[in-house]
């Protein structure tokens, strides 16, 4: 085994991806605190080159207000590794409701959101969202009712459950 | 101004001026849903001209609201429909359900462009417009299954329909004829559009009140 020399122990240890996404996976989502910007799939790639970290990130609802501070907090962390942030805002259709974690999934039903139905071929329609089945994340119960297409935030609507008899949010499908 | 800009423009302008509209209700909608309905749409909209405005301004060397507000109201692209101050239920019903027909129809053209940025962006527009679309047909079938609000309803888009006409470009106007024939099943009046480009007197008072709070802070402001 060769013994490297003295100097590069002296040396901020180099930047590493891994070391990005775990700072990343730390960031809780501004107005659902429950998950992190990556369980949420915001974060489409990061790269490397030397100190300048490139992250690709993908927005969710475009008027979102969350957005900038997700981006703040992202360049936040990873100056406080010692690296220089470029975020890349990604405006396609590459975000989806679908990039959100599975972890993601079970901690928004655990804090009382429904997570989002998977995106279909076909976007939905009102006989899709009045009749499907939409699970309460209280008690489980799929006799649930659509009591508005909009809610507190561009992403969730309100539905009501008649098993246990309370509202809940229910994310949009995008 | 390239042709890009100008169709950049036209798009985010319409969504700003509507997502302002829309705004208006904020607090004082017929009943709870709806306020909370219109607001959301509003910030939807407007979100969706804010991404338009920065690639604006990217063309143009300024930030996207230099773009959005520090305009002369004539240099503003939209198209009369979004400019009319409608705070009437049937008529804002109206006026919302046309311009989401038409702006359907525009972004499936605009999904289909070889700009592939704009392309990229209209995709994910549209994904958020769909529930703008379902909302604006459950108020259209509610009204037209209601004797009092079909006739107010039929009234309004009669009045607005030369207006929903402009905001489409000459070659997409034959498809928002058909759109919205097959879901009134009538024929609607053979009209002259009132074109982009022309403004209505009530867009200088809402541009007065848009940008009032950004002219009153000094040149270079953080917000």
């Amino acid at each position: 085994m060769t013994v490297p020399p003295i100097s590069d122990f002296s040396r901020t240890p180099a930047l590493s991806r891994a070391d990005v996404w775990q700072v990343l996976a730390e960031i809780p989502d501004p107005e659902l605190p429950v998950i992190s910007i990556v369980d949420l799939g915001v974060v489409r790639d990061v790269r490397l080159d030397g100190e300048r970290v490139h992250v690709e990130f993908t927005p969710t609802f475009m008027g979102c207000p969350a957005l900038d501070v997700m981006r703040s907090h992202m360049e936040d962390a990873i100056r406080g590794l010692g690296g220089e942030p470029e975020i890349e805002v990604i405006l396609d259709d590459s975000w989806s409701t679908d990039r959100i974690s599975a972890e993601g999934r079970e901690k928004l039903r655990a804090a009382g959101f429904a997570p989002p139905t998977p995106r279909a071929a076909e976007p939905p329609t009102l006989i899709q969202l009045e009749r499907g089945s939409f699970r309460c994340p209280w008690c489980g119960s799929t006799d649930t009712k659509l009591e508005n297409l909009f809610g507190p935030t561009p992403c969730r609507s309100l539905r009501y459950c008649n098993g246990c008899r309370q509202p809940f949010e229910q994310f949009k499908t995008i | 101004m390239t042709e890009r800009v100008d169709l950049l423009l036209a798009v985010a302008d319409d969504e700003l001026i509507l997502g302002w509209r829309n705004s208006e209700w904020t607090g004082i909608a017929p009943f709870l849903e709806e306020d909370v309905a219109f607001s959301s749409i509003a910030q939807n909209e407007i979100g969706h001209a804010r991404a338009l405005y920065e690639l604006v301004a990217r063309e143009l060397g300024t930030d996207a609201d230099a773009v959005a507000f520090d305009r002369e109201p004539h240099e503003y692209r939209s198209a009369p429909l979004v400019e009319l101050r409608r705070l009437e239920w049937a008529r804002t019903i109206a006026r919302h359900w046309l311009y989401e027909t038409a702006d359907a129809i525009r972004l499936e053209s605009l999904k289909a462009s070889d700009d592939t940025e704009l392309a990229g962006i209209a995709a994910k527009i549209d994904r958020e417009e769909v529930y703008h679309r379902i909302h604006a047909e459950m108020w259209i079938d509610r009204l037209l299954a209601s004797p009092e609000g079909r006739p107010r309803l039929e009234e309004a888009l009669d009045e607005l329909w030369p207006y929903a006409l402009g905001v489409l470009d000459g070659e997409l106007r034959p498809e928002l004829v058909d759109r919205v024939g097959a879901k009134l099943d009538r024929t609607l009046p053979d009209v002259e559009p009132v074109p982009r480009g022309r403004h209505e007197a009530e867009l200088a008072e809402l541009l007065e009140e848009m940008t009032s709070v950004r002219r009153s802070a000094p040149a270079g402001a953080r917000w």
